[in-house]
């Protein structure tokens, strides 16, 4: 083998020089683009944010031909249709995991495991086209005119099921949330499911307890921050997911206490009315919502990321 | 013993609502797609690849082909873009700052984009792209969709850099090379198939996005080459076409779906058996 010259080596040292900066870069741009949208949405806020103040979070007024633009409906939209899409995708998430580390033949594992992160892969427009025309006229048939019948009269729930079965609107929103942040959740909650120890588990069952005895008693108590973590993960999605939404919640900006009305979202108002806002302030008040969003989302998915690195560091250490 | 029945009951019902669940679940995606395939089928004919998108009130059907090239163009191009920084900034956590306050910066904020919502994405090119420019086009498409190309291939490319075995590291630094000449010629054949997972799983997560296309590249009735020009897409034009009140628009719009959704699907289960493949390989190995 030949011996290396200086020249080679100094050859080496500029390759070796450029291919580090490449990479250090590369790493570097990741940090600069979530700076630098931070920035531009601060930047095309500002207009709207600097004319109403606090008033744009507190008004629910979105009027485009008096200039008045309030965030509060979005906000309480984006709000509800989370929340229902938690309590719904939540448990059934949960139940699912469960089924895939705990009961599943293990024959059954991989194509069910599959089928789920398939789901996941699904584009949320997708979705939205299945919930406008399949999905939202079942519910108006036959489910909304039973909750209207049924809980209408009712005494405080009543409220929330009151007036017209329209298929679309907050409920139905929900509900394909629902749909779409299920697979997240599960296959999240299945992978934390899948750090506990063999060996606790095995404890459990040797002193007689049941498999669900097991379950809310050792796997659960042992991962409750990754199940945080992967539930506001989920959450994340839900409070970001765009067109799914758009498709079905009818788009009206107003609160109104009835699940069964049309409502609008933070990104379902921005994704329907942006390409038609005309003048700057409507433009950079549909972009202050943007910015609202960011700062929603980003604090809660860092949260979730935080949670479920701090598992991790706890099943690297326990090995 | 009737604390025992309970417990057995207890158990019983949890396990059957646990696999009510999972059946939930399962029915959900076969449910979305058989109507999918019911709606889309009827749609898929040759003039979807041959024809461009229709006028309201046209003599003809019309097809999808700007939309489809658009579609392929801009979503080639964003990985083309986004594909390689996130293989590089990949590169730099696993080989580089392993450790370092950079890379668990990185490392938390790549998370955190990998989950963000695609809509505020198409708001920040709208801002430095779109702005400046005056006006829609597919470059700014192009951009958005490689900024969100970005986490997925990074977050894979550093998991399959962790994978290759220390010795054949060492065993290249013993020879004399440089960290790049073992990336280069060690690390990245050995990582081959996992990076192209990664580069897979990015296309597919692009090719579906529609949020951040709305305001970067819009729509274009029209067949258009120039990326400096509003370009028709797929996505775009789903979602026009299906709130449309017209049923032949309507109908390009499932058929739309169907190509989406199948495109999507294919890529994922790709991917997926790469990396089975690649761990049975890895498997093998040790």
């Amino acid at each position: 083998m030949a011996i290396i010259s200086p020249r080679h080596a100094a050859q080496q040292q500029i390759y070796e020089r450029l291919f580090r900066t490449a990479t250090l870069s590369a790493a570097v741009l990741v940090l600069l683009i979530l700076g630098g949208v931070a920035l531009s949405l601060l930047l095309g806020a500002w207009p709207a944010l600097h004319r109403f103040g606090w008033r744009f979070i507190t008004s629910a007024v979105w009027n485009p031909v008096t200039d008045q633009y309030g965030a509060l409906a979005a906000i309480y939209g984006t709000l509800v249709t989370s929340t229902i899409a938690m309590a719904i995708a939540v448990p059934a998430g949960f139940g699912i995991a469960l089924f895939l580390t705990e009961l599943c033949p293990p024959m059954l594992k991989r194509p069910i495991g599959v089928a789920v992160e398939l789901l996941a892969a699904v584009p949320s427009i997708i979705f939205g086209i299945w919930g406008l025309f399949v999905f939202a006229p079942v519910l108006q048939r036959f489910v909304q005119p039973w909750l209207i019948g049924h809980l209408g009269p009712l005494p405080l729930i009543g409220r929330l099921f009151q007036g017209p079965p329209y298929g679309i609107g907050i409920l139905t929103a929900g509900i394909v949330l629902a749909i779409m942040i299920l697979p997240f959740i599960a296959a999240t909650m299945r992978d934390v499911f899948d750090t506990v120890p063999a060996m606790l588990k095995e404890s459990g069952y040797g002193l007689g307890a049941t498999t669900w005895e097991v379950i809310w008693n050792v796997v659960v108590p042992h991962s409750r921050a990754g199940i945080v973590g992967a539930v506001m993960l989920g959450l994340g999605r839900a409070l970001g997911e765009t067109m799914a939404v758009t498709f079905v919640i009818g788009n009206a900006h107003r609160i109104s206490p009835s699940l069964l009305a049309p409502g609008t979202t933070i990104s379902s108002a921005i994704a329907n009315e942006f390409t038609e806002a005309v003048g700057g302030l409507y433009t950079s008040s549909l972009i202050a919502l943007g910015l609202l969003l960011f700062i929603i989302t980003f604090s809660v998915i860092a949260a979730a990321q935080a949670m479920l690195r701090r598992l991790e560091r706890r099943a690297l250490t326990s090995i | 013993m009737s604390r025992r029945r309970f417990r057995k009951f207890k158990n019983g019902l949890f396990l059957g609502l646990s696999m009510m669940a999972t059946l939930a679940g399962l029915a959900a995606l076969a449910a979305i797609l058989f109507t999918l395939i019911a709606h889309g089928l009827a749609g898929i004919s040759p003039r979807l690849f041959t024809q461009m998108t229709p006028v309201p009130n046209a003599d003809q059907p019309g097809g999808l082909l700007n939309a489809i090239f658009g579609s392929a163009v801009m979503t080639a191009l964003g990985i083309l873009v986004g594909g390689p920084i996130g293989v590089l900034a990949g590169t730099y956590l696993a080989e580089y700052g392993r450790n370092s306050r950079l890379s668990t910066a990185v490392r938390f904020i790549n998370d955190v984009l990998l989950s963000a919502p695609s809509i505020i994405v198409g708001l920040f090119i709208y801002e430095i792209i779109v702005v400046p420019m005056g006006h829609f086009s597919a470059l700014a498409g192009a951009l958005s969709l490689a900024v969100l190309a970005i986490p997925v291939t990074l977050r894979t490319t550093e998991d399959m850099l962790h994978l290759v075995p220390m010795g054949m590291k060492d065993s290249s630094a013993a020879l004399g090379a440089q960290p790049w000449r073992t990336t280069l010629s060690i690390l990245y054949p050995a990582a081959r198939s996992g990076i192209v997972t990664g580069l897979l799983l990015a296309v597919a997560r692009i090719s579906g996005e529609t949020a951040p296309l709305l305001f970067t590249a819009l729509n274009n009735q029209f067949w258009s080459t120039n990326l400096a020009e509003p370009m028709a897409n797929l996505p775009v034009v789903i979602f026009q076409f299906a709130l449309s009140p017209y049923a032949d628009w309507q109908q390009l719009a499932w058929a739309g779906a169907l190509l989406i959704t199948i495109t999507i699907l294919v890529l994922s289960i790709a991917a997926r058996t790469l990396l089975a493949v690649l761990q049975r390989q890895g498997g093998g190995d040790r």
